[in-house]
């Protein structure tokens, strides 16, 4: 069995990001750039999959320009099998994307893909859904839970209610949640093995007009008035109260 | 050409976030049509026709449309989307589940967690966790997004009663089946919560991270945390509010003993009010609090609490 683990390459969450001051979007420029960490979490849970004997292969796959070769470099580093860098620099949402790892899928003849269920930087929360949907495939997002059990999948979703238990059938799209796992750190001897795995670049086009979505504009968010510093605990309560029980 | 909303229920109460869902919904399109789906939709369906600024409800009825299955549900949902020009749905963890997969089969973009409604087709959403906002507009396609619940009014305007519609299920793939669905033992969800009481590292341990619990429990809150008070092991990460863990916006949101680190503001600096207590009066928490209070929360909480609870 064969698992697609797509990974996208974001700004380090732990960095302040500045909205460029033309209003056309976030500038990314000079930031150290990371695995999106929800993508992190799914490749964790292929490599542990493999571990287990459940899965053969792990093809990590990214979509964008030469740069992302190095978040795949980072994914082969943990211990993906071969990488596939989508060259395309077209698509700018959810649903690009899926159309692209819809025919990598395709094309990879894979079973399963796990991927993080958003990514940091548009926090959109639908590229595994839609690529469910493409693929004609069954889907589980934000799972804290997976095990695999003769082509059948047994997870737990995290969701508003509580904890979900789903089986679905594979082929399936799996969207992962920030419990699922602890990630590994890549370690030395790996980062120079996965120097020599393959890399592969694959060119593909839209075969839509990919202008169903435009951005008018990117701006900071409004600052928050400055508050009130307070000098007691009843003055507090006496603001809050009214909040608490209407 | 009109707007469809996608009702969330549990077969007996609707989301307490319906009314928002409707106020939005009525910046768009009209008229607005509610699509009630479920195994018993009866008494659901009945309470949406009576809220105002509904013009009609479309009721689906089959036993595996309960619990919510994204296959399924999807695929009606875009069977009878073709008639409308926009859907709108809560950005909840169902809604997320559901209305992306709706957009994939409509072979078409979607946008999640809206703020603000500008037009039929054009739309405000937060990216990097709030920390910039983004205004993006639909072209030659519908309008499919899910809303941010506390970005909107609610409204409690009654109407008599709209016409009801029953149209048929369509065939289930049975892929899927829901095993169980283990209820939290906290109901209030973070995500959806009206007030929030997060704790942080200064809590201290996982015995007094209680002390938290019990506030939020007295004040019918949700629990949060910041990430270094689930690294520490006080609380288990599902319950971690930030740029990496869950995105909050109530109207009230409690940081207690949390210093304020980017990826904790990232995830609550939207909430309409917040309240910070810390011992340090120099933790950037203070920046953005609209009440800021500087001591122990192991001394304030009990004194907040005998104050709210003696009438």
């Amino acid at each position: 069995m064969k698992a697609i683990v797509p990974v996208k390459r974001v700004v380090d969450p732990y960095l302040r990001i500045r909205v460029k001051s033309d209003g056309s979007g976030v500038d990314t420029d000079q930031l150290k750039m990371v695995m999106n960490p929800f993508d992190e979490i799914a490749l964790e849970e292929a490599l542990r999959l493999k571990e287990k004997g459940l899965i053969t292969s792990i093809v990590v796959v990214s979509i964008g320009t030469v740069t992302c070769q190095e978040t795949l470099r980072h994914g082969l580093a943990l211990g993906a099998d071969a990488a596939i860098l989508v060259e395309n620099e077209q698509a700018n949402n959810s649903f690009d994307f899926a159309n692209l790892l819809t025919e990598v899928v395709k094309k990879e003849q894979a079973d399963l893909v796990l991927m993080g269920k958003q990514a940091i930087d548009s926090d959109a929360n639908q590229t595994a859904q839609m690529l469910a949907a493409l693929l004609d495939w069954p889907q589980a997002t934000f799972i804290s839970k997976l095990d695999i059990n003769e082509g059948v999948a047994q997870v737990t979703r995290e969701t508003d209610a509580g904890l979900e238990m789903l089986s679905v059938n594979l082929p399936a799209v799996f969207s992962v949640d920030l419990r699922l796992n602890e990630p590994r750190y890549a370690t030395l001897p790996n980062i120079m093995r996965a120097k020599s795995k393959p890399l592969q670049i694959m060119s593909l086009a839209l075969e839509y007009n990919p202008s169903q979505l435009q951005t008018k504009s990117v701006t900071p968010p409004p600052t928050r008035p400055k508050g009130t510093m307070l000098g007691s605990v009843a003055e507090l309560v006496e603001k809050i109260k009214p909040l608490l029980f209407n | 050409m009109s707007t469809l909303i996608w009702i969330e229920h549990d077969e007996f109460n609707i989301h307490p976030a319906t009314s928002n869902l409707i106020v939005a919904a009525t910046q768009l399109a009209q008229p607005v049509h509610a699509l009630v789906i479920g195994a018993n939709v009866a008494k659901v369906a009945d309470e949406v026709a009576q809220i105002g600024g509904v013009t009609k409800v479309i009721t689906c009825e089959a036993s595996y449309y309960f619990p919510f299955r994204p296959e399924p549900l999807a695929q009606l949902i875009a069977a009878t989307l073709t008639h409308y020009q926009s859907l709108v749905a809560l950005s909840t963890t169902t809604g997320k589940n559901i209305v992306p997969r709706v957009a994939g089969l409509c072979k078409q973009p979607m946008l999640s967690d809206v703020i603000k409604i500008l037009s039929p087709t054009t739309f405000v959403r937060p990216i990097y966790a709030g920390n910039a906002i983004s205004e993006q507009s639909f072209n030659n396609c519908k309008a499919i997004i899910t809303i941010r619940p506390t970005a909107f009014e609610k409204q409690n305007s009654k109407q008599p009663h709209c016409s009801i519609e029953k149209i048929e299920p369509l065939p289930d793939d049975k892929r899927t089946e829901v095993l169980t669905v283990a209820k939290r033992a906290n109901k209030t969800d973070l995500q959806s919560a009206r007030i929030v009481v997060s704790g942080g590292r200064a809590l201290g341990s996982k015995e007094n991270f209680q002390i938290i619990n019990k506030f939020a429990e007295l004040i019918g809150a949700a629990v949060g945390a910041s990430r270094a008070a689930v690294d520490a092991g006080f609380i288990a990460n599902d319950y971690q509010v930030g740029q990496t863990g869950k995105i909050v916006a109530p109207e009230v949101y409690f940081a207690l003993g949390i210093s304020g680190a980017i990826q904790h503001v990232a995830g609550m600096k939207d909430s309409k009010v917040i309240v910070a207590i810390n011992k340090d009066i120099d933790a950037p928490i203070f920046e953005i609090a609209t009440y800021g209070l500087v001591g122990d929360i192991f001394t304030i909480l009990p004194q907040i609490t005998a104050a709210i609870t003696h009438k």
